[in-house]
């Protein structure tokens, strides 16, 4: 009898189980609603350690965002770079600056921030030795070449362009005139880092220390991060709610499935699959506002075949062969808007975006763009193949609807068609390594809210993101010029003087300007994204 | 038998450091891992060189194998590429899916071996062709639709669970999902018991142990079940590598942190450290387990020694 009473056992056992579910399902995170309610808000697991210059994707921009402050933060609304701990910033050269910080900033373990924590961050980051991702973006002060050379060894330890001169102030050299320099300190990479960083580096990865409005509570890497209001946060943008809770999801669908059962408060990207639902399911509760993140179709112009007198013709003509309206509405439900210029909705008339800059040429008109096509010598090599990764992002619906709108125009079914190519990973090494020979998916994702920051890097002769090694004199000598304008204004105008260059020149096709998404529970109120598509979480209220 | 365990223990050698090799050439052919980690910009070019050099990506592949292997014998699976011991991740990974993995196949040997011994006593009767039609329904779906389905409707619309599972994955939470996992295997379970109880009914010694009149209970428990029980637990044990490694649509879908969530996000980023470490572990499971179903085999049936 012995083996019967054993199932007789497991059957229970499993009844009990299974009744326990039952009780267990339908209590919410939540804590106290209020000024002391805690969000819950989706999270994707940050691909590298949290550190202020070695973050460049969302996920941990998410969190440096609620735990840091610099010198400027930029309006959630506006995208202006307001100060920050910069009592002011003052130069007469456009090339050295003078930097004071303002008194009574504290890190949320109690230390001073003067002077020398921001000294201190921008060295750890620049140095090549701490590999730090964003190290580029000290590029621009004096003597990064030493501390930060392209090959070899470093030969410094500090920036030569960064000196303090008492407690509260540092001097800036940098190496060229740079006249909207200061409006880019509002990257977390430029954040002030305590004496802990330093001193115990692995202790705080593990429990990240900061100055901004929240504090890191709880961090289980991989899993979830409690952040907490920081009650004596100088700031004037303090936490409108007690904390926020960030929990990873391994799939952002289970994440909308949660919010929509109640389990959760925010998601900051609604998948592509729910949008056509997302109406229905939240009502006034999504948001779909626009982020500074552009999309392009970028060509080789290493490969000859690309380099030629009548390609400017031949990439006008396929810009002119893309039906924007229709992919933006029937693939992408509206997240999208079509493109008419190389920057964002987001930078605002006075930051330089201008709607329809491009004009014509970033016009659907089948007519036109077959002459122009034929024109230039026709496609190179007979056919157009658009390389993507196939692994995330849902690519291939867009890319195909690029090459139907192309076939449509050439009046050849295989003019055009979509080259996939199986990891992200794979994918930018084969960009990165000019292996390409057609055309790729190409997008930028601003780090500040700058004309500057959509052009230079991405276009400029030999810059950092120029992938397809495109080159132009007189784009080149106009971007300069626009650096080196004192007046905001007229920076702003020489900037998109070297973008009528690129209307000219066409050495990638604007698609469209993506939009943030994000979808939120009735919990809470007064949920907004910022210009980089993060939730701004101090304003969130708990209901 | 010891010569025997012996044996099988010195063939897992080259088994397990041909797989290795296998996984580790596979991740390596897909490209530089480091140019999917600057985002959709190039990474600089120094720091990416220096990268490359930490995680010894710069070395030509033998030699890479050579010293992560040797790694590997001392306990270190490297870092994968957000700072984190490889072996940490495991620590957080492994036994959330170890529980996933026990509930499916508690599931199994409940639900399965009892379903099988009930059609298999009573073929042909309707229980048996309800079974029969149920099981083939359950294989033919696949365990996506299962999971995506069971979640909508217990999770969202009825709000008996929650759609997701909390990082410490407590046991209760897995239930739903260790059946999703288990669906299928289970419908072969049932099928395999049933079919081998058929034969073994109308077996000799069943009829020898009915005629001493003993009572039935104690025929089919003692007699029959045991002796059918013997490619129900080769199938259950091969199962456990299986589920474990396989758990990743499931595990996604359910929010479920454990070593399918971290074998694609390894894959997915290129992680080669995460990918061939948590492979390795794998492959000593698929072993470890095939060696203990063949044990087994001597529990169940005396008539099967191994010398």
């Amino acid at each position: 009898m012995r083996g019967a009473t054993h199932v007789k056992w497991a059957a229970c056992a499993a009844a009990v189980a299974l009744a326990a579910t039952a009780c267990g399902g339908g209590d919410s995170g939540g804590g106290g609603g209020g000024a002391d309610g805690i969000v819950s808000s989706s999270w994707g697991d940050p691909q590298n350690p949290l550190e202020p210059a070695n973050t460049n994707e969302v996920q941990g921009g998410k969190v440096l965002d609620m735990i840091f402050r610099g010198l400027k933060r930029y309006d959630p609304k506006t995208g202006e770079a307001l100060n920050m701990l910069a009592e002011k910033i003052e130069t007469k050269d456009n090339q050295n600056f003078t930097v004071t910080v303002k008194d009574g900033w504290t890190f949320s373990n109690g230390e001073k921030i003067t002077a020398k924590s921001f000294v201190d961050a921008w060295n750890y980051g620049a140095a090549l030795k701490n590999n730090q991702k964003n190290a580029y973006f000290f590029g621009y002060i004096d003597g990064y070449e030493d501390v930060h050379p392209e090959s070899g060894k470093a030969s410094a330890t500090s920036l030569s362009g960064l000196k303090i001169v008492n407690d509260m102030t540092f001097t800036v050299k940098l190496s060229q005139k740079f006249s909207l320099w200061p409006d880019t300190l509002g990257y977390p990479a430029f954040a002030p880092l305590p004496k802990s960083f330093f001193t115990d580096h692995a202790g705080w990865l593990s429990k990240p220390v900061g100055n901004g409005p929240y504090t890191i509570e709880k961090y289980t890497k991989g899993s979830s991060m409690s952040l907490r209001k920081w009650d004596d946060y100088p700031g004037d943008d303090k936490a409108q709610n007690g904390g926020i809770d960030l929990k990873v999801y391994t799939d952002n669908n289970t994440a909308y499935t949660d919010l929509t059962a109640g389990n959760l408060d925010l998601v900051d990207d609604v998948p592509a699959s729910q949008l056509k639902n997302v109406k229905s399911d939240l009502g006034d509760r999504y948001i779909n506002t626009p982020a500074g993140i552009i999309q392009t179709l970028a060509f080789p112009f290493y490969d000859k075949q690309w380099d030629t007198p009548g390609g400017a013709k031949v990439r006008q003509g396929l810009s002119m062969a893309i039906n924007r309206e229709q992919i933006t509405n029937q693939i992408f439900q509206k997240t999208r808007t079509p493109a008419s210029d190389w920057t964002s909705p987001v930078l605002g008339a006075d930051g330089g975006f201008k709607k329809g800059l491009c004009g014509k040429e970033c016009t659907y008109d089948a007519a036109e763009a077959k002459k122009l096509i034929q024109e230039g010598g026709g496609i190179p090599g007979g056919q157009l193949k658009i390389a993507y990764n196939g692994d995330t992002g849902s690519h291939k619906e867009w890319v195909d609807a690029v090459c139907n709108s192309i076939n449509k125009v050439m009046g050849n079914n295989r003019a055009c068609v979509g080259a996939p190519i199986g990891t992200f990973a794979d994918f930018r090494s084969q960009v990165s390594q000019q292996k390409l020979n057609g055309p790729w998916r190409a997008g930028w994702q601003m780090d500040y809210p700058l004309i500057q920051n959509f052009l230079q890097p991405v276009y400029y002769t030999n810059a950092s993101s120029n992938d397809g090694k495109w080159s132009n004199q007189k784009f080149d000598d106009l971007v300069d010029k626009a650096n080196a304008e004192t007046d905001k204004a007229k920076a702003v105008s020489t900037f998109q003087d070297a973008e009528r260059v690129m209307v000219e020149q066409m050495p990638v096709i604007p698609l469209w300007y993506q939009n943030g998404s994000a979808g939120y529970s009735e919990n809470i109120t007064d949920v907004s994204l910022n210009q980089f598509s993060v939730p701004v979480y101090e304003q969130i209220k708990v209901k | 038998m010891g010569r025997y365990v012996i044996r099988r223990l010195l063939q897992m050698i080259p088994v397990f450091f041909g797989t290795t090799l296998l996984i580790f050439l596979m991740v390596n052919v897909m490209g530089d891992p480091i140019a999917g980690l600057c985002g959709d910009r190039q990474c600089d070019p120094a720091t990416a060189a220096q990268l490359r050099s930490e995680f010894g990506l710069d070395k030509p592949v033998w030699q890479q194998y050579l010293t992560y292997m040797g790694n590997v014998f001392t306990g270190d699976f490297g870092t994968a590429f957000n700072g984190q011991k490889v072996t940490e991740l495991m620590g957080t990974a492994f036994p959330i899916t170890i529980r996933l993995t026990l509930v499916a196949i508690f599931f199994e040997i409940v639900i399965g071996i009892s379903l099988g011994v009930v059609t298999g006593l009573r073929r042909g009767r309707p229980v048996d062709t309800t079974v029969l039609i149920l099981t083939l329904i359950v294989i033919s779906i696949p365990t996506f639709v299962t999971g995506l389905l069971l979640q909508l409707l217990l999770g969202v619309q009825w709000g008996v669970i929650k759609p997701s599972v909390s990082p410490e994955a407590p046991l209760n939470e897995l239930i739903i999902p260790g059946l999703v996992v288990a669906s299928v295997s289970l419908a072969y379970v049932t099928r395999l018991t049933r079919t081998s109880i058929a034969e073994n009914t109308r077996a000799d010694y069943i009829r020898t142990a009915t005629a001493k009149g003993l009572p039935r209970r104690r025929v089919v428990i003692r007699h029959l079940l045991r002796n059918s029980l013997i490619p129900v637990v080769t199938f259950i044990g091969t199962d456990v590598g299986a589920l474990m490694g396989g758990a990743i649509v499931t595990e996604r879908i359910f929010n479920i942190h454990g070593v399918g969530y971290q074998l694609y996000q390894g894959i997915l980023r290129q992680n080669s450290q995460t990918v061939v470490g948590f492979v390795t572990i794998l492959v000593l499971v698929f072993l470890a387990a095939n060696l203990i179903v063949d044990l087994l085999y001597a529990v169940l049936d005396p008539r099967i020694r191994y010398a």
